[in-house]
């Protein structure tokens, strides 16, 4: 009898949805994102697409790559300018400030809010969550793909200096570095101290350590902050990493040299590296045939109280100016992702890490982190909620962000170059540093942040 | 009586050159002209507004050690890859035309640099380059610690002039070698007659008669080494290290679109405007006193 009962409702359901339907079929509503991976990323971005496309018939999602987070910065605010600008948009996480003064944004509360779908924003994982949230906790975007940094320890080369652990501190690390130049190891352990280093050598090194990099903590409260890293722990660290350079601990490994850190790593010529969790694949599928390694929370100082590490990858931005379908069609989208099983095939599929509690938990769950390739990547899990956010780990948010990164790269080498002291340095760099963020606060007069 | 062919009214001439001046007008006042508009505002990146700003944008840029330090290094690699660029396809061009042992394909081959985008030849001399991998391992195995772009500015320096300069020299030697061939063989003829070895006729009947090649060939080169060497930084060495690669033309792109800064960017492209046409005439006024046309 039920079933008939359950037979005869469904039927009128479909009736009813197909009759509703109809237009819709007929020409389901198109919208663009657009997002700033490459190469194989492209490709799982690509799937995830597709995936949406084909989960229901009223939207249809065209998905483009730009190249890099920088072209697709620049190109959306070319097409902006232009007002042919995609719903949709990655945008990198330094360029979160910049995104939240241009008024070019729906947010992204609120259209989930008019559209009928609750999220539930408690479950990001509060580490991810804040970086990208206003000072009032409202999220103006949506965290998508994210990371945090590693160390990498190639367990080999330990085990010869008797070591079956990572190191924890950086006094621990100088030791076992010098333990590894003695066992012959050419190549103890790499960086390089280019632009893009500004985020495992400084970033997440104040985040762990609770030093600001800039006041107002770290920007959130005005735009009239102004960078403080050449009086924080900060400069012991610079000292130290010279200090095992000029000793031969350290090389500097990068791509314009020969050999990147992440290929000096996996084909066991540097012992140590510090990169992203989005690495993780890279090294186990390149990695040198039968190399041991692992990776571990960056190290922190001796006596210091270790705080979340920082959250870095892209947020999804919704634009302004698009009509009521296709930003329905973007709510959709967003809900998309944001499902626990999006997440898994996400994480998968990339180096990435489950953004929000469920998200992980559904891994787990299923086993994910249990066996190789992708046993490891709980690490960064516990590296980013190591402690609850405070007022200077919840992150970055200072204006052209990315000019202050390349300042970073220049003075590391004119340092590490001799050029200049490790003081003098830091110096520079915080006074080439407050003129950009002087600049920008000249160029949005009266603005505050939200 | 001359016949000649006049327009009676001058508005006939201005619509013949409507259609030129119309593409000038589009495709360089206007840009030209919204750039120097942009000079002297603060622009916010996404369209929001605009705030004027006089000459201020102007007087940060030139209070900054970082672009002075920018432009000398544009003028170290302008004279030294212009200069690198010119001699060795001279001399490249003067034995071709000589009709030595495989001229004609040198003619071929030499030319091919040129037809390389600048990202791609970066790509393989920064393979080449590479202090860890490429050729240069080899010398740095000989003598440890002799090559390091990646920390040493002058070396860094090098690279971008070597490969800026090997495409140019394929671009100098097809003019360079037709002015050569343009020297009528009767007066080399008659000087080795006389008695003049190669180098005598070289210096005295060859250089002199392609000097407007030379003269038109400074002038592209060091303009475009102001330019075109834009490719070849930003794969080769991205404007490090410290700096000491960060040419005006990679600081321009640096500045603007990726730090979104767009009113500096577009005052630091007038005043590099304005250094290659002071550069322009200085080379007219003086150097083309010294060039024969025949």
């Amino acid at each position: 009898m039920t079933i008939i009962k359950r037979g005869f409702a469904a039927l009128a359901a479909g009736a009813l949805s197909t009759a509703l339907a109809v237009p819709a079929i007929a020409e389901p509503v198109k919208f663009d994102f657009w997002f700033g991976l490459s190469g194989d990323l492209a490709r799982v971005v690509d799937t995830l697409c597709k995936n949406f496309n084909d989960s229901q018939k009223d939207y249809q999602v065209v998905c483009t790559s730009q190249g890099n987070y920088d072209a697709t910065l620049q190109n959306t605010i070319a097409a902006f300018r232009a007002g042919k600008q995609p719903t949709v948009v990655q945008v990198y996480d330094v360029g979160t400030a910049t995104m939240m003064l241009s008024g070019a944004y729906k947010p992204a509360d609120k259209l989930m809010e008019e559209n009928g779908y609750k999220i539930d924003y408690s479950d990001y994982f509060p580490g991810i969550a804040r970086y990208y949230a206003t000072s009032k906790g409202e999220m103006l975007s949506f965290p998508f793909n994210s990371s945090t940094a590693l160390m990498y320890w190639n367990k080999d080369a330990f085990a010869k200096i008797g070591k079956t652990e990572a190191p924890k501190t950086w006094e621990d690390v100088g030791a076992d570095l010098k333990a590894l130049k003695d066992a012959g190891y050419d190549c103890p352990m790499a960086i390089n101290i280019s632009a893009n280093e500004s985020w495992q050598l400084m970033e997440q090194f104040s985040a762990l350590h609770n030093q600001p990099i800039a006041t107002k903590n770290n920007g959130y409260d005005g735009l009239d902050a102004r960078l403080e890293v050449n009086k924080t722990k900060f400069v012991q660290y610079v000292t130290d990493l010279k200090k095992w350079y000029d000793a031969g601990l350290i090389k500097i490994k990068s791509k314009d040299l020969g050999q990147d850190m992440v290929q000096a790593f996996a084909t066991g010529t540097c012992q140590v590296i510090l990169t992203s969790v989005g690495d993780h694949g890279t090294v186990g599928r390149t990695q040198k045939e039968g190399m041991k390694w692992d990776v571990a929370e960056l190290p922190v100082y001796a006596g210091t109280e270790r705080k979340n590490s920082l959250v870095g990858g892209a947020s999804l931005w919704v634009l302004s100016g698009k009509s009521d379908a296709e930003y329905k069609g973007a709510a959709a989208f967003l809900n998309f992702i944001h499902d626990p099983k999006t997440a898994l095939f996400w994480s998968t599929n990339t180096g990435y890490i489950p953004v929000t509690k469920s998200g992980f938990d559904f891994m787990k769950s299923s086993g994910f982190y249990d066996k190789a390739p992708y046993k490891g990547r709980e690490v960064a899990i516990e590296s980013l909620t190591a402690s609850e956010p405070t007022e200077i780990t919840r992150g970055i948010r200072l204006g052209n962000f990315t000019q202050i990164r390349a300042e970073f790269g220049t003075q590391m080498q004119a340092i590490f170059a001799n050029k200049v002291s490790v003081q003098e340095g830091l110096d520079a760099l915080v006074k080439n540093g407050d003129a950009i963020l002087e600049r920008f606060q000249q160029t949005y007069p009266g603005k505050t942040l939200p | 009586m001359e016949k000649r062919v006049t327009f009676g009214r001058w508005t006939i001439g201005i619509l013949f050159a409507v259609p030129q001046l119309l593409l000038i007008f589009t495709f360089f006042y206007w840009p030209a002209g919204q750039a120097v508009y942009w000079s002297l505002t603060l622009q916010q990146p996404w369209g929001g507004g605009n705030i004027w700003v006089g000459l201020d944008n102007f007087r940060s840029i030139l209070a900054n050690a970082d672009y002075w330090n920018s432009i000398t290094a544009s003028l170290v690699f302008a004279g030294i890859s212009t200069g690198l660029a010119m001699v060795v396809a001279l001399v490249l061009a003067a034995l071709t035309d000589r009709q030595l042992a495989g001229s004609r394909l040198y003619r071929v081959v030499l030319i091919w640099p040129y037809g390389i985008a600048a990202p791609a030849l970066a790509l393989a001399f920064r393979f080449i380059l590479a202090p860890e991998a490429g050729f240069m391992a080899v010398v740095n195995k000989l003598w440890p610690g002799f090559w390091d772009p990646g920390l040493d500015g002058a070396d860094a320096m090098a690279s971008i002039i070597i490969a800026f300069s090997w495409k140019y020299v394929g671009y100098n030697f097809i003019f360079f070698l037709a002015a050569f061939q343009a020297i009528p063989r009767s007066l080399i003829e008659a000087a080795a007659m006389d008695g003049s070895g190669v180098i005598r006729r070289f210096r005295d009947i060859q250089f002199p008669l392609i000097t407007p090649t030379i003269f038109f060939l400074l002038v592209i080169n060091i303009t475009e080494s102001f330019q075109d060497s834009f490719g070849i930084v930003d794969i080769m060495t991205a404007g490090g290290p410290a700096n000491a690669t960060n040419l005006m033309v990679y600081k321009i792109y640096s500045d603007g679109f990726k730090g979104l800064d767009y009113s500096g960017a577009a005052a630091q492209s007038i005043i590099l405007m304005l250094l290659i046409i002071a550069l322009t005439i200085v080379q007219f006024r003086f150097i083309e006193r010294r060039v024969h046309y025949r």
